[in-house]
């Protein structure tokens, strides 16, 4: 496998722009004759095809809810980011390049970075164009509020609703183009596998969940922009369909995956209350610009939240980060929680939870203001816990809930199948062992409206392109290996239930390879998974048929796929032998608890390519390197 | 605390479909609906039956996926809540309670729970948008709105498409749903200049799915999870009639 990272000449600053002259046009009137398939409607996919579709390409776009506006992305809450500066708190483009490679530990691509910095302003006009109704000032100007890992205000929001808005806003565009004839949208459609012809992405099997009906669709490039894995544990913040299966297909056609065990503990989110919980419940990072963490000083301490007297709580992210307090990044707030509650002083019936406390900015800029900046969330808190927040303080607790591994992309955003370009969530570029908060819609945006609409040219422009037709050996032979899976899947009649097997894998992958990991648990789980899937493919019960509706099997397809994908993530990090992001293995810390860093061994992106199924994948390495921003131990004290 | 349902189910499109009862026990108050129907369908699958189908992604609240009709009430007795977060501390032991799907013409039932929304979608595409391409936007802060007047536009804005709105209206209609996104745009100084056009052609897809009138009774606002206010409505008429009345396409 060949790690070529096309990463353009010339100083940081430039490389977008001499690399956007450098690359090869389609002609307009050309362009018609290009079809692209892209797989997924959130942000990066609606993005995209709206963005392709305007050029002239015909889109074909698929989505596996009945709509494309329902994509995971419309969960987004607390906001974007961007370099706009209009606070004039010091922020600049170099500013958020600097914050976001430090925010991932040293562990992303520079040159992808800094040009996600220099896109982030088009972002908002684009969306502030399309009608997004962003917050706003009494002036008429757009509002701004902090997010973790950052001592400027550069987050973007509408409400705590900011990905609906932005989502909505990529999906009108994409009804336009819809309207216009320009795509064809193929709703409640699924992609169950890649289609690789003469070593390039030719088109996809795709299986339609009304009817059952598995079809192929064909075209000049695939775009994947499919979301993240999170859902593997089973508990996450993702939605219930979230799934690995696009890009675990491609990845067993060929494509490299990159830094699959780089996941994200979110520090907020409501506690599992019981064995029952089917998802968790993120509440935004943008709490802790006005919510302040906390324990009881001592783990015996079972009075009250409002009776425990200040001088018996510990605010342990500001007394142990004074500099950035509670917006510390993800990946400490969410140790940082454990840790306390490791030590016993966890709130709660179940101890698995801490304060998040609004008292103190309640008190200072009344109970209106907290209600216009979080009004949803609180809202959504008390439906959920019975609680109300404006009195009693939230208890949260770290959940699961971004991925940043993702397939191989190289600058152009081209996996190494030629012609498969991989976007947002489901792509390993920008965010390196830790993502801060409000970037990820960031970058999914970038990817979909201004970075692929010209890389894709490029690869039309740079070689010729045989047509294919769908009932050619290789759309057969892969339709075919996808409609007999679906069949022995339903063919087990065994004794065991679907969520059954995926809640099970869930709890491997949480302990073993979740917040904290070591070797030998790691080795465990090596162990645990491939036990459970052998059990899976011998007792798992699928009832109904294949020709129908029947989501009983669409979860089925979706969990086998996780308990392969998960064996990979236990290799990648057994393999990561230091503590870097969300990435913390335990012989690798400071005396105080720290994550340990190591630049020499590993300052590299791990890129796995399938061997088969019968081997263990081998591990490639991109190495990275930091020209602008020296390695550093990230330290937010 | 245990519980009878009855259930609607029907196989597909063409099945006729009929209530089923099913006894349930042991659900815990912390649950939420979805998460009880979850349990349900784990012991249906455990004796070899087929699991009650229904919608649901995210279970926030804002995906607009899920879309029960509980006891005769889309999503159920809670105001301003959508299924996927009413919770069972809300239902009493020996309950019996009614799940339907949505009902109405434009939105076909597919199998069990499960209906067809595509329509929605149809309608935005009519005209549910501001006509701009990526790229060669005016810098964000060079178009000021009103704080008041983006307030109003994003109260409209925060629809989620779920068509409660249209399963509770006696009429089917689906004003509220194509007044809110009629709203947002003419609460914001973009796109001012295709208003005429939008709301005609959004209505007149909105009759062509089979949604029918709006006549004023306004379960549409008592049943809908993100409580968007009626004024949507006789905005999206102030719009179509400024059309009518102008000329103007
Ligand atoms: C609760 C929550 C809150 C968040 N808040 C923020 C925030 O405030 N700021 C921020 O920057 N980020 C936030 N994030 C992260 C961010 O929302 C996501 O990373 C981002 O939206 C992902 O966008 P995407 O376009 O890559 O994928 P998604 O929005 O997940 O879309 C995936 C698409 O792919 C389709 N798809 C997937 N698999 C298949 C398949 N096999 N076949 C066919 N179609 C398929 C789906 O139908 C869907 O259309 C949040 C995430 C969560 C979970
Ligand atoms: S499942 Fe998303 S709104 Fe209910």
């Amino acid at each position: 496998m060949i790690l070529d990272a096309k990463i353009p000449e010339g100083p940081m600053a430039q490389k977008w722009d001499n690399h956007r002259f450098r690359m090869k046009l389609v002609n307009p009137a050309n362009k018609r004759k290009y079809k692209v398939i892209v797989v997924g409607t959130g942000l990066a996919g609606a993005s995209a095809s709206a963005s392709l579709a305007e050029l002239g390409y015909r889109v074909e776009n698929f989505c596996f809810q009945d709509s494309a506006r329902r994509a995971h992305s419309i969960a987004a809450q607390g906001g974007i980011n961007a370099a706009k500066n209009y606070p004039n708190d010091g922020d600049s483009i170099y500013r958020l390049f600097y914050d976001t490679v430090k925010g991932g530990d040293f562990r992303a691509r520079e040159a992808n970075v800094y040009r996600l910095a220099q896109l982030s302003n088009e972002i908002i006009d684009q969306c502030v164009a399309q009608g997004v109704p962003f917050a706003r000032e009494y002036g008429g100007l757009l509002d701004n509020r902090s997010f973790g890992g950052a001592q400027v205000s550069r987050t973007f929001y509408a409400r705590g609703q900011t990905g609906q808005q932005l989502l909505l806003g990529a999906y009108s565009a994409l009804m336009r183009q819809v309207g216009l004839g320009n795509v064809t949208l193929r709703p409640r459609t699924e992609m169950l596998d890649l289609v690789v012809v003469g070593g390039r992405a030719r088109g996809i099997v795709v299986r339609d969940l009304i009817c059952g009906d598995v079809y192929c669709a064909s075209a000049d490039a695939v775009v994947l922009a499919t979301g993240g894995y999170g859902n593997v544990f089973y508990l996450s913040t993702n939605a219930m369909g979230s799934n690995v299966t696009a890009a675990h297909r491609a990845f067993k056609r060929g494509a490299g995956f990159a830094n699959p065990c780089f996941t994200q503990i979110h520090p907020t989110c409501i506690p599992v209350s019981g064995d029952h919980q089917s998802k968790l419940t993120l509440m935004s990072e943008s709490l802790r610009n006005d919510g302040r963490v906390w324990v009881p000083k001592d783990g015996d301490d079972h009075r009250a939240a409002p009776e425990i007297p200040e001088e018996d709580r510990d605010y342990y992210l500001e007394r142990r980060y004074p500099s950035f307090g509670n917006l510390v990044p993800r990946d400490v707030a969410s140790r940082a929680a454990k840790q306390v509650c490791d030590e016993g002083r966890g709130v709660g019936s179940s101890g698995l939870a801490v304060y998040l406390d609004f008292a103190d900015s309640i008190e200072r800029l009344g109970r209106d203001a907290i209600n216009q900046r979080y009004g949803n969330l609180f809202h959504m808190y008390e439906k959920i816990t019975d609680e109300n927040p404006y009195e009693l303080p939230m208890r949260i607790f770290p959940a699961v809930h971004y991925t940043m591994g993702g397939l191989w992309v190289d600058y152009n955003l081209m996996s190494t199948i030629p012609g498969l370009h991989v976007l947002g969530e489901a792509n390993f570029s920008d965010h390196g062992a830790n993502r801060l908060g409000a970037s990820a819609l960031m970058q999914g945006l970038a990817d979909g409206y201004f970075i692929i609409p010209y890389t894709i040219g490029h690869y039309f422009a740079s070689g010729s392109f045989e047509p294919v037709e769908t009932d050619q050996k290789e759309f057969e032979d892969t339709k075919k290996s996808a409609a007999d899976r679906l069949q022995r899947l339903l063919d087990v009649r065994g004794g065991r239930s679907v969520d059954s097997f995926h809640k099970e894998l869930g709890q491997i992958m949480w302990e073993h390879c979740g917040m904290s990991r070591n070797e030998g648990g790691l080795r465990k789980a090596l162990e645990l998974i491939p036990a459970l899937r052998e059990e899976f493919w011998r007792n798992v019960r699928v009832p109904g048929g294949n020709g129908e509706l029947n989501q009983s099997l669409e979860k089925a397809g979706r969990v086998a796929d996780f308990l392969e994908f998960g064996e990979v993530m236990c290799l990648d990090a057994i393999g990561r032998k230091e503590s870097c992001g969300g990435h913390f293995r335990e012989e690798h810390q400071t005396e105080e608890g720290e994550a340990l860093r190591d630049d020499e061994g590993c300052s590299h992106a791990s890129v796995w390519e399938y061997k088969g199924d019968d081997d263990f994948p081998v591990m490639h390495k991109e190495p990275l390197s930091f020209d602008l921003v020296k390695p550093s131990v990230r330290s937010y004290k | 605390m245990n519980l009878t349902l009855q259930m609607w189910r029907q196989r597909n499109l063409s099945d006729e479909g009929g209530m089923v009862q099913y006894e349930i026990s042991d659900v815990s108050p912390e649950m939420s609906f979805l998460e009880m129907l979850d349990i349900l369908n784990e012991s249906l699958i455990a004796r070899g039956q087929e699991p009650v189908a229904f919608d649901d992604d995210c279970r926030e609240g804002i995906c607009g996926m899920c879309s029960l009709v509980i006891n005769g009430i889309p999503h159920g007795p809670d105001s301003g809540t959508t299924v996927c977060q009413l919770h069972m501390r809300r239902f009493q032991d020996g309950d019996t309670i009614y799940i339907e799907p949505w009902r109405s013409r434009a939105f076909p039932v597919l199998r069990d729970l499960i209906v067809d929304r595509n329509a929605f979608d149809r309608i935005i595409q009519a005209g549910g948008y501001i006509s701009v391409n990526t790229g060669g936007t005016p810098d964000a802060n060079a178009i000021p709105v009103a704080k008041s007047e983006a307030d109003l536009s994003m109260d409209a804005a925060s629809c989620i498409g779920c068509g409660a709105c249209v399963a509770a209206c006696p009429n089917a209609s689906a004003m509220l749903f194509v007044g809110a996104k009629v709203s947002q745009f003419r609460h914001l100084p973009q796109g001012h200049t295709e208003r005429a056009r939008r709301a005609t052609r959004m209505v007149e897809q909105m009759d062509a799915e089979g949604f029918g009138n709006c006549t004023n009774h306004y379960e549409c606002m008592a049943v809908c999870p993100k409580e968007i206010d009626v004024r949507v409505i006789a905005e999206l008429n102030q719009e179509f009639l400024r059309t009518e009345l102008t000329g103007s396409e």
